[in-house]
Parts: structure tokens; sequence; C-alpha cells
């Protein structure tokens, strides 16, 4: 880990954007009555920050129904995503989608997606358009957690992209549990990245509380994929804070202790204890980013509440390119 | 019997899972899997046991009567566990299968649409194949395109699978037991907005027969024909209706296959009119079957077009600005049976 100063604020504020727009964005939203489907990355944000400061815009993500992080971590506009949240038309979906469906294509991100391992085949196919016509220049990241690890689809994802040596990374968000079901009933190994053997591309397990870690195993993955040389497995293990959604408790399935332990290694604590004894950033820099990051999310709650709702119409729009509306309407006796 | 005597009440929820209960108890063959149905699984040495109950704690409490051999939490593997539940149905278990959400059926579709539905016919009737899928339907929650669908008319296109849509807990309770005896494979419909609607179940084991339609409310006017929680919402409408002194029959159809046809062109026969309010989309739907079938075998009862009142021709959106626009209400119930009457 040698990185000069602006990329270590960078992945500080990126962490406490993401940890701000949990704690903010999704009480925001129940108070709206939207959290019905708003799943917390509080814990996880090392990962999907260490993993996409190898990124830039041009490079593409596939996400989870966890995935407010991936997002803003891939430069998604919070301010956007907290109107997607609250349902408005200036939510980067217009409202259509909320946060288990958050995209951005003018940023690479494909989507959060409700169902498990949905995106996986969605980045392998950006990576073989990046094969064909990028030159693999630009790199795939399938985001996936330790449940994902277990749908077919992600194995058969993980053989293609190794037989057509495509330019992506899977990387596993091992937190320890599928909703309620801990890792241990659920996987077959101890270490999904063992799994990558199968598949004859490197497995590689890292502490995903740990930015740096994360960060500098995710730019070995990236380079090999922009080299050429196929597809890698990234699995960060991590944790998330809260239940599987705001009405879990996850206390039903696991102990106040376990949480205290993994607290104690919360991703911006650690980042403080590494960087600041070593005497580049100073807490004063910090402290400055937490309060400017307050202050997005101050914004981006009265943007999404100032924003317009969708129009009525636009229930009809962008279901189809091109397709009569008359169409969608027709013999359901629709009020518009 | 459409309806009961008895006097106790339970919820839905309550109804489903006294079903299953009663079930194992009754046939040590009845196991059930999927996701969270117990929760937190393989930690019963910390003490933590039947963590969730289900996500919707549909299945609390079996797997401490039953234990972890016949109530069985699976990895996030549908397709796995689907299937699994299938083979182990045509080789001598009595097995469901639980589908958090419906929309979940494209990854595990193949196992329902090439092994589940066809096995007895392609094998020349060796097998029998007792399977139930419970999965749940449903809008209305801000739970956006893959946590809301309704898509049970996908499965009544398929010959070799039998469905049911339950409105109360009656009917859940008998459908989900006549669907756990019966030795062909049957999805059953469990609608989100519906778990907490209360209503007299009998304590002892029933069945209501599957492909049984019945009447909710009796009516001269105007049959509404309704399908899981859209039958109360056509039972209000037709409340409201008359008001206005249009008497309104709400049939609530209960099966998606086979489908009480029968039932439907009765109710026509007396109303000369049909509205069929279904939350499901409109284009080779239940809605339109209804009206296809009521236009071919009862064309001579009709004074007016068969109708429908369903979702658009769209996923369901996020926004509850457009989510309620696309739900059928009460007020577009009315207003489409007032133009039958214009």
């Amino acid at each position: 880990m040698d990185l000069d100063r602006h990329t270590l604020l960078q992945l500080y504020r990126t962490m406490k954007t993401i940890r701000d727009f949990e704690e903010r964005g999704i009480p925001e939203t129940g108070q709206r009555g939207m959290s019905a489907s708003v799943h917390s990355s509080a814990g996880q944000e090392a990962v999907p920050t260490g993993v996409c400061a190898n990124l830039t815009d041009d490079d593409y993500i596939g996400s989870t129904h966890r995935g407010h992080g991936h997002c803003i971590a891939k430069g998604v506009d919070p301010k956007g995503m907290m109107a997607e949240l609250f349902g408005r038309a200036t939510g980067p979906n217009k409202g259509k989608g909320g946060s288990m469906h958050i995209a951005d294509m003018s940023k690479g991100m494909l989507g959060t997606n409700g169902i498990v391992a949905g995106s996986v085949p969605l980045a392998v196919g950006a990576a073989l358009t990046s094969k064909l016509r990028h030159g693999n220049r630009r790199v795939a990241v399938a985001f996936f957690g330790d449940g994902g690890a277990n749908q077919g689809v992600l194995h058969e994802c993980m053989n293609l992209a190794s037989v057509w040596k495509l330019p992506v990374v899977f990387c596993c968000e091992n937190n320890g549990y599928a909703e309620s079901t801990p890792v241990e009933y659920a996987l077959s190994t101890s270490r999904v990245s063992d799994r990558a053997a199968g598949y004859d591309m490197p497995g590689i397990h890292v502490d995903g509380m740990d930015v740096f870690a994360v960060y500098d195993a995710a730019r070995e993955a990236v380079a090999r994929a922009r080299n050429g040389d196929g597809p890698s497995l990234l699995e960060c293990r991590t944790y998330r804070y809260y239940g599987h959604t705001v009405f879990d408790n996850p206390l039903s399935y696991r102990t106040a202790e376990e949480e205290a332990h993994w607290r104690g290694r919360d991703p911006l604590k650690l980042f403080r204890e590494t960087v600041i004894p070593q005497g580049e950033i100073t807490p004063d820099q910090l402290d400055a980013i937490d309060a400017e990051v307050a202050a997005l999310m101050e914004e981006a709650v009265a943007f999404a509440d100032a924003s317009p709702l969708p129009q009525p119409q636009e229930l009809y729009d962008d279901v189809y390119v091109d397709y009569p509306v008359e169409m969608m309407r027709r013999g359901a006796n629709m009020p518009v | 019997m459409t309806t009961t005597t008895a006097t106790r009440e339970l919820q839905v929820r309550e109804a489903i899972n006294e079903a299953i209960r009663q079930e194992m108890e009754r046939d040590e063959t009845v196991i059930i899997m999927g996701e969270e149905i117990a929760g937190g699984a393989g930690r019963e040495h910390l003490g933590i046991v039947d963590a969730w109950g289900g996500p919707f704690r549909t299945t609390v409490g079996l797997i401490q009567q039953f234990g972890n051999q016949r109530v069985l939490d699976t990895p996030l593997s549908e397709a796995a566990f689907v299937g699994t539940a299938i083979g182990a149905a045509s080789t001598g278990m009595r097995a469901i299968a639980e589908l958090m959400f419906v929309d979940f059926i494209g990854v595990c579709m193949d196992q329902m649409l090439n092994n589940a539905a066809k096995m007895r016919y392609m094998f020349g009737g060796q097998v029998k194949v007792p399977f139930v899928m419970l999965t749940r339907i449903g809008a209305g929650f801000g739970s956006a395109a893959q946590h809301s669908e309704s898509y049970y008319s996908i499965f009544s296109h398929i010959p070799g699978l039998k469905g049911v849509v339950p409105s109360d807990p009656y009917t859940a309770k008998g459908l989900l037991i006549s669907a756990i005896r019966d030795d062909d494979p049957v999805v059953f419909f469990e609608h989100k907005g519906l778990y907490t609607n209360r209503g007299p179940v009998p304590e002892e084991p029933y069945t209501y027969p599957i492909g049984k339609a019945r009447t909710v409310r009796q009516g001269s006017d105007v049959t509404l024909v309704g399908l899981s929680k859209m039958t109360w919402i056509a039972n209000n409408a037709a409340e409201e209706l008359a008001k206005d002194g249009i008497n309104a029959e709400v049939v609530d159809l209960l099966s998606i296959s086979p489908i009480d046809y029968d039932h439907v062109l009765e109710s026509v026969r007396k109303t000369h009119r049909v509205v069929v309010v279904d939350e499901d989309t409109p284009v080779c739907s239940m809605a339109s079957e209804i009206c296809a079938r009521v236009a071919e075998e009862g064309f001579d009862y009709l004074d007016a077009p068969p109708s429908r009142v369903t979702a658009p021709h769209t996923p369901v959106p996020y926004s509850r600005a457009l989510e309620n626009i696309y739900l059928p209400n009460e007020t577009r119930v009315i207003n489409t049976v007032k133009n039958l009457f214009r």
C-alpha cells in the first residue's frame, strides 16, 4: 500500500458517504413508507470502495440487492439515489426501480439487482463487449454475496468467463449470512475463493473490513483482466451491521458478541487507525470530510423531497423502446 | 362446502401453518424446504432454532416439532432445491418447496416446466409427483418489479401443473391440505396482502377441492370474478355498486388450474355480465382466459362484452405514485361495471 494523499482521502470519503447514505437515507426512506425493499450495507463499505477505486467510469459493475455502496463507489450521485429511494422522478431510474434496481449506465453501473446473483451474467456480458469492442480495456466487476455464491448462474458464468478469458472480476462480499442463514450451514467450503480452482482462475481471500487489503487485491485482479489474462475470484470477508432488511432483527440468529467483534473492526475506524499514525493524513482532514458528507446527505434528502413524483402516464414509459402504449392499456381498464 | 360454521378465527398465515403442520403429523413422508423457512440454520448449539419461522412466518414452529430432516432450510439455490423437491416427490416423499417470491421463478422454472409438469406424461404414467410449490404474489408494498409480480397465469398455461389462489384463511387451509394430498404438482399462491386477513377456520384437517370456485356474494346484475386478494377488491366494489342499484355477484375463482368455468358460466347465465378482476398482467392471462371461455360457451347469456380489470402490460413500478395506478382498485372495477350498463 503506497497510496498518495488524494487517493487516501478519496477512499475515506467514499466509505463515509456510503455509511452516511445507509444511516441517514434508510430511515428517511422508511419515514416515507418505502422501506420494504431497502437493504443496508453499513459495515461493508471497504469492499465496494477498495474495488471501485481501481475502476474508471468506462468500467462496469453489476451489483446486488445490498447495492447502495456499489453505486456510490462507482460514482452514482447520492442525491439522485436518495430521490430514487423516495420514488421520485429525478432518480436515475426515474422512480421506477428503487433501492434494488439503481442503475446509472453513464457510470458503468449495471444495476443493483433483486435476484440473487442476478447481475453476475450482466457483468460477464459487459466483459464480453469489452473483449470484442474495447480490447479488454474495460473491466467488469460482478458483485455478489455469500448467498449468491450458491446460485447456479454464478458457476455457469465463472466457467464461461474462464473459457472465453473475459476481463471480469467475480467479487464475493461474504458477510456471513444469506438473509438469516449462516455461511457455515450453506456453503460447502469454508472459503468461496476456493471455488476458483474449479474454473482455473485465481481465487483470493481478503479481509473485507480493511480497505487497503481489498484495494490491493482488486488492483491485481483488475490488472490481470485488463491484460487479457481472464477472470479472477476475489472473496472479501465482511459483515453487515444490520439485519437483512429493516424488518429483520439479526439477534434472532447471531450474537451481540459477534456484532461487537465486527463493529470493533469497523472499516472507517480501521482506516483512521492505519493512516493517521503514518502522518500523511490528519484527523482534522477526516473530520472535515465527515462534515462535508453530512452536509451532502442533508442536501440529498432536501433534493429528493423537493423532486416531483413520476407523472401517471410514465407508468408506460420504457417498458419497451418501441411499443404502442395503447397495447399496454388495452383491455385492462386503466385509469390513465 | 364453500364456507364454514367454525367459530375459531385464524389469520391466513396461521391457517397455512396449521395446514402444513397437520399434514406433516398425518403423513411422515411430507417434507418442506426453502430459504429461511426456519432461519439461522445450523446454530442449534447456540440455542438458535427457528430464527425467522419463514420470511412471513408461515412456517414458524415446524422445525421444533418435526426436526431439521423434514424442515430443511436451503442455500439460496432455487433451481437445486425446487428440483430436489420434485425428485424427492417422484420417489416416495410428499415434498413442499417454498419459493420466497414468485418473481424468483426465473431461476428455477426449468424444474417446473420440464420436470414437475412433464415427468408423468413423458414417462408413460410411471410416476406421480406429489409436489407443492408455495410461493408469494402481490404488489402494493413498494418492492418494485422483481418482488411484486402476480405471475400465476404463467403456471396455468403449463399442462401438468395445477394451481390455487386462496383468498382467506378458510380456503388457504383447505386448499393447502388438498395440494399436499394431491398426487400432481400444485402451485399454491399466497398473496402478501392477505396474511393478516382473519376468518373462521375449523381446527380439524379438511380439504377444499382444487378446481372449485365459490360465490362469496350473491347478485343478479353482473358477475365479478376475483382471484386471491382481488376477490376482496371486487367485493368492496360490489358494496359500492349496490348503493347505485347495481347488484353484483362475486365469484372467488380459487383455482387457476383446473379452472371452474362452469361456476362462472352458471353465474353469468343469471347476471348476463362479467368482469374479471385480476392483479396479473392482461395479455394471455387468467382474465383473458375466463373472458374467452364465457364468450365461447356463454355467448347467449351475455348482455354486454366480457370485461377485465387488470394490471397493465408493464412491470410493477417502484414509486407509489405509479404503483397505485398499476394496481386494480375498487374505482376501476366500479367504472368498468358502470360502463356495461350504459
